[in-house]
């Protein structure tokens, strides 16, 4: 297909958006539809038909609009309304009045921080397009960052763009992409692979599924372009098992693109061929990890490998294959698009471009978004999240999962990106951002993470399967109000060792949680074990009267 | 293996999987996806028949589904319910909401009721942290629930076909 061609299919789409005077758009990310976004959009068609405004208005789904905690969402185009926390008999009304005054009640503003303070690169189509219908991305210049590489670009040039653009993997280990990129590129081997690590298991991190709901397309296209530049024909899209909805519109997108010649034989056109594979994880945290998600599609156990060798160069059935994660693909188009020096621009100095955030836990506005780095916390937590939920005192910030750690109120002001992150002992992470008041207890919190290390460990060396099993027995007995402070001294010296001497990521970082609770929250363990209590109240501790001898 | 079994509608869809990988070992996990979607868990005659069929012993098979938490060797009732213990449902209540369940229904993490009415599970994080704390109430997301809704809507949902 020519340029011309699919700029055609856009231009129609766009043609026929533009024919209506209202464009009513309902979210039908997860978070909207668990709260029957479905039925809110049934009910808006109807009424269209009933009010006899079938020719004025148009009713369509859409991706992700960020802020999940008001859902069910829709936005008007016309007068630039949102609505949050619509039911299906708000309806009537919204339709009544949509070329009158917007309705008061559900009306959102859209220019509070939430939405002014974000820089939308990963996420620039989502909320903007039906991720159902490959016209809508067409009419957002979909695909021609693909066209283009593979038509005006070789694939050292697209590589070089890469360098340029400073893009860090966003799986959480940062690992330039452009480095990446041209190891697979100079590997030797007959046959390379894509994949694309979806296999999102942090606890409190949504990203990867509503970016793979909202914008099925731009990850593909990411997939492909990245195949061009170190010479694959075969991706595999590795996706949790639990994801159905983006695993039915990852498929959709999938057939669609093949369709359209967007994957398949002679892409465009060229000489250059690429087709992508789904397959589904079935549930393990560990497979988030590259050598144990390889091992994964093989159809073995989830177990990781020593590296080197790297995937790079030994990965998939011994060929070299590049993995990056959702995120990371869905910044390849619009890096293309707009030019590395574009995307350079925004960050600080060793972390560029922005960043995907799913804030959840005890703030106003939960949600997914997406900032540049070099951001505050302060800025993320207090103006667009809105501040701690029901006036309550903040207490810390987790980033980065069970690998990450909890950062303190002193450290609000630290600007984010991936080494002052790791300064505070936390990681930037996959983006999952949890905030927490002063109900929680942080050596509950450290046990959480470390009741799911220990469970999500693989077996497979020693250091991790028994020393995670022995840190959960210590912090155990440390919030029942049972451990001495020779137990927090094991437990320090524990996480030294299982952090340094376990095979893969999983064990090297997880103790992350427990050393960066006990550096800022040192007070909150001897709590535990000298006075038997719990200051925030969360842990049973059981008061044994002292014998009268 | 018998006749009926392999006349099962079932076991079609459990071969056309495997065919679509040229039954080469693999195609196991997408194997036992197919497997578990048909009958709802993995039973030991289709683990035997998928052993054969893509000549991975059985032992590998077994480490293979125990490995994974999505899998399933115990058949479900006919009930679930499936509480998120991600970390936003963690810090807002996540432990008192199970033992409401244990107390009023008798059931703990992974097991089913004597009755086969309700089987009860937790997950890592089923990534509605928004509306946290969340359940999964036979396929239906249930947000923000209080111990009190948990027990109210389970009540509900076990009793209604009754």
């Amino acid at each position: 297909m020519t340029p011309e061609e699919f700029k055609k299919i856009g231009e129609a789409h766009q043609k026929k958006r533009e024919s209506f005077n209202y464009n009513i758009n309902v979210c039908t990310a997860a978070a909207c539809v668990s709260l029957q976004s479905e039925k809110v959009k049934e009910e808006l068609i109807k009424q269209v038909k009933e009010q006899n405004k079938k020719d004025d208005c148009r009713v369509s789904g859409t991706g992700c609009l960020g802020l999940c905690a008001s859902g069910p969402l829709i936005t008007i185009n016309k007068n630039k309304a949102l609505y949050g926390g619509v039911k299906p008999e708000d309806a009537p009304e919204i339709v009544k009045n949509i070329a009158k005054k917007p309705v008061k009640r559900l009306q959102i503003p859209t220019d509070m921080p939430f939405f002014a303070r974000q820089t939308k690169m990963a996420l620039e189509h989502c909320g903007k397009t039906d991720p159902e219908v490959i016209g809508d991305y067409l009419a957002k210049e979909g695909y021609e960052a693909l066209y283009n590489c593979l038509t005006t670009m070789e694939p050292n040039e697209v590589i070089d763009m890469m360098v340029k653009s400073g893009l860090r993997g966003r799986g959480g280990g940062g690992y330039p992409v452009g480095l990446k990129w041209s190891t697979v590129h100079k590997a030797v081997g007959f046959k390379k692979f894509v994949i694309c690590n979806a296999d999102e298991g942090d606890p409190g991190a949504f990203m990867d599924r509503s970016m793979l709901e909202s914008d099925p397309h731009s990850i593909i296209e990411g997939m492909a372009i990245g195949a061009y530049a170190v010479g694959a024909s075969h991706g595999y899209v590795y996706i949790r098992g639990e994801y159905p909805l983006a695993i039915k519109r990852l498929r959709a997108a999938i057939r669609q693109a093949e369709r359209q010649n967007f994957l398949g034989k002679n892409i465009c056109g060229t000489p250059f061929s690429f087709d992508v594979e789904i397959r589904l994880g079935a549930g393990a945290f560990v497979c988030g990890e590259e050598t144990a998600l390889i091992a994964s599609i093989e159809g073995k156990r989830g177990t990781p490998r020593p590296r080197p060798p790297y995937p790079a160069q030994f990965g998939l059935w011994g060929h070299p294959t590049l993995i990056n994660n959702v995120e990371t693909f869905a910044n390849i188009s619009p890096i293309v698009r707009k030019g590395a020096d574009y995307y350079a621009s925004i960050g600080t100095e060793r972390s560029k471009g922005t960043k995907v955030f799913a804030l959840a836990g005890s703030i106003n506005n939960t949600g997914l978004i997406e900032v540049p780095m070099g951001i505050t916390l302060r800025e993320i937590v207090f103006e667009i999240g809105g501040g701690i939920v029901g006036g309550k005192k903040f207490k810390a910030v987790q980033t980065g999962g069970p690998s990450g750690g909890c950062i303190p109120e002193e450290y609000l002001d630290m600007k984010v990106d991936y080494e002052s992150l790791a300064q505070v002992g936390s990681i930037m992470g996959s983006g999952g951002m949890i905030v927490m008041d002063e109900t929680s207890c942080m050596v509950d919190v450290a046990k959480y993470f470390m009741d799911f290390c220990r469970s999500e460990s693989c077996g497979k060396c020693a250091p991790c399967r028994v020393g995670t099993a022995q840190m959960y027995n210590l912090l155990n007995l440390i919030s029942q109000g049972k451990a001495t402070m020779h137990d927090l001294a094991l437990l320090e010296e524990l996480c030294d060792v299982v952090r340094n001497t376990s095979l893969c990521g999983l064990g090297q970082t997880s103790a992350n949680p427990v050393l960066s609770t006990i550096r800022f929250f040192r007070d909150e363990y001897l709590a535990h074990i000298n006075d038997k209590k719990c200051p925030a109240g969360v842990c049973a501790i059981e008061h044994k009267e002292e014998a009268v001898l | 293996m018998n006749d009926a079994a392999s006349k099962d509608k079932r076991r079609k869809l459990v071969d056309a999987t495997m065919r679509r990988f040229g039954h080469s070992s693999y195609a196991l996990i997408e194997t036992l996806h197919t497997v578990q979607e048909a009958y709802g868990y993995l039973d030991d005659e289709n683990l035997e028949y998928v052993s054969e069929a893509l000549r991975v012993p059985l032992s590998k098979i077994y480490g293979v589904a125990t490995f994974y938490h999505f899998f399933t060797l115990k058949p479900q009732g006919e009930h679930t319910a499936v509480l998120c213990t991600g970390t936003a449902c963690y810090i807002k209540g996540v432990p008192a909401i199970l033992s409401a369940i244990k107390e009023n229904f008798g059931v703990e993490d992974g097991d089913t009721t004597e009755d086969n009415r309700l089987s009860m599970l937790t997950a890592r994080c089923i990534g509605s942290c928004g509306l946290a704390p969340a359940m999964v109430l036979d396929g239906e997301i249930a947000g923000q629930v209080t111990p009190e809704i948990v027990v109210d809507r389970i009540g509900r949902m076990i009793h209604n076909d009754t």
